[in-house]
């Protein structure tokens, strides 16, 4: 894997403000980028604001001072759907609860991404959930409801649901942090098999530190700012 | 494609949750329900009321007063200076109309007029024993009466065309044929105030729901009537107009009665009590009608929006997976409107159905002889704003609360939890 590889994700003096009850700095002048098929987790303390940081880069929050690149693309100038576009096709988020679609089944959550980018036909996306869920080993629940999944099960559909456009980059905000010894081992070796086999870029926030150092990075982050990387 | 995944997603959204979907619509159908049959039975009632007040009276009266002459000769004489002239009485004149078949002619041939019916007013005496009863009759064109004033529908027993077939036939009052034990078939005798007596047969009875009034009114044919009073057959004393437009009334009576050179008195002049009764009646209507929708509205409004909250992971996950905000509008305002306009259309067929049910309660009163159930005003109006309203509510109620959603980042949602 010496080949060159592209950038996929800079951020630029990235500085955020809380301001309910009183304003606190949360983020103090980020700097980072994030090259293709880095396997990269983000540690630090609770509050230290890891995950704040992750909802930035996701582009789910707009309000912060600095610039994103994703892509090689400014987020700042880009409005509220074009910025659902690149959730859509360049991101797959993974929550620390599941976030499935209670109303409907283990497929269609997978499938549902892939329908709103519209690049392939209904059959097409519904051909390549399966294969998602076959590489995730979960492609026997597909046609159950969420509730009626473990846990564990629920998280790999989320990931599954999060490959289904073949993203850029794939952000998980403590994906194991509800979840048993046995099921975080699953959802880690699931990561691990996606960065090693298909070079899939990864940008994990977690707070397990044995969980991090199976990574290639790690970004650590205290009261606001990146300490080591 | 993208509105085929929204409409998709919407009715997964519906059916996933069919119960709480259920309790929204039944919630839309119980108020367009409610609202269109309290005004279909408000409306009813007042049109049952204005009814009996419009039905049998003409719009415009044409008829010759009696009255002084405006001017005396001396104020030909002298029209210059202001004269004064004590105890001027009327004098002797006829109070048939004038050019009577004429008039009538001409008026037909109006483009703003419904009909016109002729009227004789005679008073008679009815002879019962030794006793003179003192009583009015009508003659009228029994046709026309009916097409115009629903004639047939105060006759209580009999037929009232009898009165065109039977020759010296009469149609008594129920309060003079009850003095005068008259059944149906009798001879009855009347005598008018000039001394003429004449033989008249008793074809029906005629109720109209006045005591005073059926103690004194009869109804006889136009022909019957003259030859009772002994004049010529072109002696009518009344000419009643219907109009197509009643609001036109006092305008046009202004005018027949300077073009005809007679006396024309319009129903809203005739019946001021009753014109203020009916607009009371109707903004009372207006206003219960306006109350119905605000709390349907709010009825509405608050059901959805509880759906809607309820809804705000469902809200935040769609953003988070790429779907934009313009969307998750798209699929909350398509949710409303199918329940708007699902419960709005069982909500019309409701209503319809209570209005029939009420239509069919019996309802029999002694001085409301045609009315045998309760009125329906079946004004296709309420079920166009019933239906209007169903729908536009529930947009707002889908858009607002969705807008909110769709406008702010799916983090605040997420981090709420």
């Amino acid at each position: 894997m010496e080949h060159i590889h592209k950038e996929v994700l800079r951020a630029t003096n990235i500085t955020k403000y809380f301001h309910d009850p009183m304003t606190v700095k949360v983020l103090d002048n980020i700097n980072f980028s994030l090259n293709q098929s880095e396997f990269v987790s983000v540690i630090g303390k609770s509050g230290c604001g890891k995950s704040t940081l992750l909802y930035i880069l996701s582009t789910m929050d707009t309000d912060y001072e600095g610039e994103l690149f994703i892509d090689n693309v400014a987020m700042a100038v880009k409005s509220e759907k074009e910025l659902a576009r690149v959730r859509n096709e360049k991101i797959g988020f993974v929550f620390q609860f599941h976030y499935l679609l209670n109303e409907f089944n283990v497929l269609k959550n997978v499938m549902l991404p892939g329908l709103k980018l519209g690049k392939y036909s209904e059959s097409e996306v519904e051909y390549r959930a399966y294969e998602k869920l076959k590489v995730l080993g979960i492609s026997n629940e597909a046609l159950k409801m969420p509730n009626q999944l473990s846990g564990g099960q629920k998280q790999r559909v989320a990931i599954a649901r999060a490959l289904i456009n073949d993203p850029l980059l794939i952000m998980g905000d403590e994906p194991t942090g509800n979840l048993d010894k046995k099921n975080s081992d699953i959802v880690f070796q699931t990561f691990q098999q996606l960065a090693e086999e298909f070079h899939q870029t990864l940008l994990i926030v977690t707070h397990d530190n044995e969980f991090a150092h199976k990574t290639s990075r790690i970004i650590e982050m205290q009261d606001g700012k990146i300490i080591n990387q | 494609m993208n509105l085929k995944l929204i409409v998709q997603v919407s009715i997964s959204l519906l059916l996933a949750r069919w119960k709480q979907t259920l309790v929204a619509a039944v919630g839309v159908t119980f108020s367009i329900a409610m609202f269109v049959t309290l005004l279909g039975f408000m409306n009813g009632l007042n049109d049952l009321l204005d009814g009996l007040i419009m039905n049998r009276t003409a719009h415009i009266r044409l008829y010759h007063d009696i009255n002084v002459s405006k001017k005396q000769p001396i104020d030909l004489m002298m029209p210059h200076t202001a004269n004064f002239v004590y105890s001027v009485k009327p004098k002797n004149q006829r109070i048939e109309l004038y050019n009577s078949a004429q008039i009538m002619h001409a008026i037909k041939q109006d483009a703003r007029v419904l009909g016109v019916a002729p009227k004789i007013n005679a008073q008679v005496f009815y002879n019962v024993g030794t006793i003179d009863l003192t009583g009015v009759i009508n003659g009228i064109d029994p046709d026309e009466e009916n097409r115009l004033f629903m004639f047939s529908g105060y006759v209580t027993r009999g037929n009232y065309l009898d009165l065109k077939n039977i020759p010296n036939s009469i149609i008594l009052g129920k309060g003079v044929a009850d003095k005068m034990a008259a059944n149906i078939g009798d001879v009855v005798q009347v005598t008018t105030s000039k001394g003429e007596r004449l033989q008249l047969k008793v074809v029906g009875y005629f109720q109209s729901g006045l005591q005073d009034l059926d103690k004194v009114q009869s109804y006889c044919s136009i022909s019957t009537t003259q030859k009772l009073l002994g004049v010529s057959n072109n002696y009518i004393t009344d000419v009643q107009v219907k109009l197509k437009d009643i609001l036109q009334a006092p305008a046009m009576a202004k005018e027949y009665q300077r073009y005809y050179e007679t006396d024309a008195i319009d129903i809203q002049q005739a019946n001021s009590q009753f014109e203020t009764g009916s607009s009371v009646r109707s903004i009372i209507s207006y206003a219960v009608g306006v109350t119905l929708l605000i709390v349907a509205g709010f009825g509405i409004y608050n059901i959805l929006n509880m759906m809607i909250y309820e809804k705000m992971d469902s809200i935040a996950i769609m953003k988070a997976i790429g779907f934009s905000g313009k969307d998750v509008n798209l699929i909350f305002i398509f949710i409303a409107l199918s329940i708007g306009i699902f419960g709005g259309i069982l909500g019309l067929l409701v209503g319809f159905g209570m209005s029939n049910i009420i239509d069919n309660i019996p309802f029999n009163t002694e001085s409301l002889p045609t009315i045998k159930t309760y009125p329906i005003n079946y004004n296709p109006a309420f079920y166009i704003i019933g239906g209007i309203f169903s729908i536009v509510t529930t947009y707002f109620a889908g858009y607002f609360p969705s807008r909110k959603a769709s406008k702010i980042d799916p983090v605040i949602i997420i981090r709420g939890k």
